[in-house]
């Protein structure tokens, strides 16, 4: 499978509707992602920060779908390897690493919550949790907010196909199925729920087969083809905000590092089968797809690396040096203030 | 004033709020078209719409869920859970999720919703239908937990509850609905979440006390005085997180011998921590050691009539506990 080959096909992002600098600001937004999560990965490995998270091999998917979204309109209720998807909706690099070291500044919880926990009201975020799948209620929530409010907006959720077992998965779905609200439900099926793989977590063949139950549509994309899942997703959004109700999406990919630092996949799958997949990695090939269109180049994509690097670099330095939250201050906020509480 | 019974106060609460904030909307099995199993959604459908009084799919988590993120995008939820023992399937969304929405974002987001509960027994219920499951919750930092025993309260507490920028678990007793009966202003009123009031004043001994078992106390504590003489100090906590450990420490102080009653099971239950309170700060200023009279410690209360009246308090139950003590 090489793709973006033909000529029909290098103007698939024009045929589209993006023009050729989203199409590179796609690209970029992925790459981004990746530099940050690598570097996070070693930054861990350093002894830097405590923990990291991984969505290397789902950033194609992920940036994608943000694109088919309006960031600062529709909510986005990310789970927790989304990196992709929260920079496309304006989460910007310093914010992440912040949230990687655990620092006062971190708009997504103050150095509360592990990395990966993303939420930044101001972006339309939505905060979350550790417990899978509890936010697929959330974006019903949300739907429904809209269309009490009359407001033209989407809530899009994620998870991934493990997280698809659980109760929220189908109680939220249900729910945004029976009042047919603009909801997209987004599954990032990366094959395997921390070291079990798909065929021991899920009876049917597709997730997406799952949106029959509901009465919804149900779209299965190949994750790694950014295009495709921006396309899908766009389609998904007219729908919903058409009043057609809530999409199911299961977006095929594959989790090309292990679940977290601290896991060791080979316990669970061979070299062989990784460097397969890491064959088929959707970002280079997106980058392929640029330069076939004669969009991109060879020193372009240079500069850009270069340009990435120094980004990262600050936001490291920036999170690195910034101040821990006080001691203290983890009594705050657990309720609002006072003369917010009793407001009559 | 008006007389309403409790049910009736619960439904006024809802309605007032729902007129004078459009934010405001309750979700749940059968509030609709049926007006709730119990009747406390009766007629809200019918003024404000299928949207604003939004039958549900037969789904708990979901129902919480839902309203956790309809909260977190600035409405103002009211979810119903039909019987208090039903809301086990949203305990998740509740803790893991309402209470901590704003500790986690760091006070960024918030989630303002109220979670009404019907619960506790003596109307046949079985083990699912009487359950008083506030201990599951209480304890867990973020959630507020009221549980009114008063028509008046019972509409106060309800409106701060939905005023109130943080998750509220509201617990209404079944018992009470068409069995209690007060007066209630006609004018906007709320009862601050927090506080704690004396229902009567004594002298000799204080008991300490929420939901149905108040009543029992109040009954108790006339006859008692009439009877014997003897006057008891009668607190009801109507909110039981946070405690207002101002009122505990004074309601004890007042007479040197505390009874905690609840109806939920005694072991883990709300009176350990109401009686830790006063040991921490009063033990030495006690005339007699704290005494609970709780709900057994069993699973839950069976149906039928002999064992649901063993299990059950009841006002002589309460009255030879007071005495016991007040002869300590």
């Amino acid at each position: 499978m090489t793709g973006y080959t033909s000529l029909e096909q290098q103007a698939k992002h024009r045929q589209l509707g993006l023009s050729d600098g989203q199409a590179i600001d796609m690209y970029r937004t992925m790459l981004l992602a990746r530099k940050l999560d690598e570097r996070s990965m070693l930054l861990q490995r350093a002894g830097k920060i405590n923990f990291h998270i991984s969505g290397i091999g789902q950033e194609t998917a992920q940036v994608g779908a943000a694109f088919a979204l309006q960031p600062g309109v529709d909510y986005l209720l990310p789970y927790y390897r989304d990196y992709a998807m929260v920079l496309a909706f304006g989460m910007t690099p310093r914010e992440l690493m912040l949230s990687a070291f655990a620092k006062a500044e971190d708009p997504n919880s103050g150095g509360r919550q592990m990395p990966g926990h993303f939420g930044h009201k101001r972006l339309k975020i939505v905060t979350g949790s550790s417990p899978v799948t509890t936010q697929v209620p959330h974006a019903a929530g949300f739907a429904l907010a809209a269309r009490m409010t009359g407001q033209k907006f989407v809530s899009f959720v994620t998870f991934g196909e493990g997280s698809s077992n659980q109760g929220d998965f189908h109680e939220g779905i249900n729910f945004a199925a029976v009042q047919r609200l603009p909801a997209i439900f987004m599954c990032e099926n990366n094959q395997y729920a921390i070291s079990v793989p798909y065929h021991k977590q899920v009876g049917t063949a597709n997730i997406a087969d799952r949106a029959i139950g509901y009465g919804i549509a149900g779209v299965r994309v190949d994750g790694t083809d950014a295009l495709e899942v921006y396309r899908v997703v766009k389609e998904a959004r007219e729908r919903a905000i058409r009043g057609e109700g809530p999409t199911l999406i299961e977006a095929v990919m594959y989790r090309l590092t292990p679940h977290s630092t601290s896991d060791n996949d080979l316990v669970y799958r061979t070299r062989e089968e990784v460097e397969y997949h890491r064959s088929r990695d959707g970002l280079p090939r997106f980058r392929q797809y640029l330069i076939d269109c004669g969009i991109w180049s060879e020193e372009q994509d240079a500069k850009l690396a270069e340009e990435i690097a120094a980004i990262v670099k600050d936001a490291i330095d920036y999170a690195d040096k910034a101040p821990y939250p006080a001691p203290e201050d983890a009594l705050k906020h657990v309720y609002a203030e006072e003369e917010s509480t009793w407001r009559s | 004033m008006a007389v309403m019974t409790y049910i009736q106060a619960i439904t006024s609460a809802m309605r007032d709020e729902m007129e004078r904030d459009e934010r405001v909307f309750v979700l749940g099995e059968d509030v609709g078209v049926k007006g709730g199993v119990f009747g406390a959604t009766k007629g809200l459908q019918e003024r404000f719409g299928e949207l604003r009084v939004l039958d549900t799919p037969l789904a708990e988590s979901a129902i919480a869920g839902v309203a956790i993120g309809a909260a977190m995008y600035g409405l103002r939820p009211i979810a119903e859970m039909q019987y208090a023992d039903f809301m086990l399937p949203a305990t998740n969304q509740i803790i893991s999720e309402a209470a901590k929405i704003r500790y986690r974002s760091n006070n960024d987001w918030n989630c303002p919703v109220v979670i009404r509960a019907p619960f506790g027994g003596g109307i046949f219920g079985g083990l699912y239908h009487s359950q008083c499951p506030e201990s599951v919750f209480f304890g867990t930092p973020g959630l507020k937990i009221v549980a009114p025993a008063t028509p008046y309260d019972a509409k106060g507490l309800l409106k701060a509850a939905i005023r109130d920028e943080d998750p509220v678990i509201y617990f209404e007793h079944k018992k009470c609905y068409q069995m209690i009966e007060g007066e209630v202003p006609e004018d906007d009123y709320i009862v601050p979440i927090g506080k704690a009031d004396v229902k009567r004043e004594g002298s000799d001994i204080t008991v300490i006390t929420y939901g149905l078992t108040l009543h029992f106390a109040l009954q108790a504590a006339e006859e008692l005085s009439s009877e014997q003489g003897i006057e008891a100090h009668v607190l009801d906590l109507r909110t039981i997180q946070p405690l207002d450990r101002e009122a505990i420490l004074a309601a004890a102080a007042r007479t040197g011998k505390v009874l905690i009653i609840h109806e939920d099971n005694k072991t883990g239950g709300v009176g350990g921590e109401v009686a830790a309170i006063i040991a921490e700060e009063l033990l030495y200023d006690l005339d007699a050691p704290i005494r609970r009279l709780c709900g057994y410690d069993v699973p839950a209360m069976p149906i039928s009539p002999t064992l649901e009246k063993f299990y059950m308090l009841n006002k002589d139950k309460v009255k030879t506990a007071m005495r016991e003590l007040a002869l300590y």
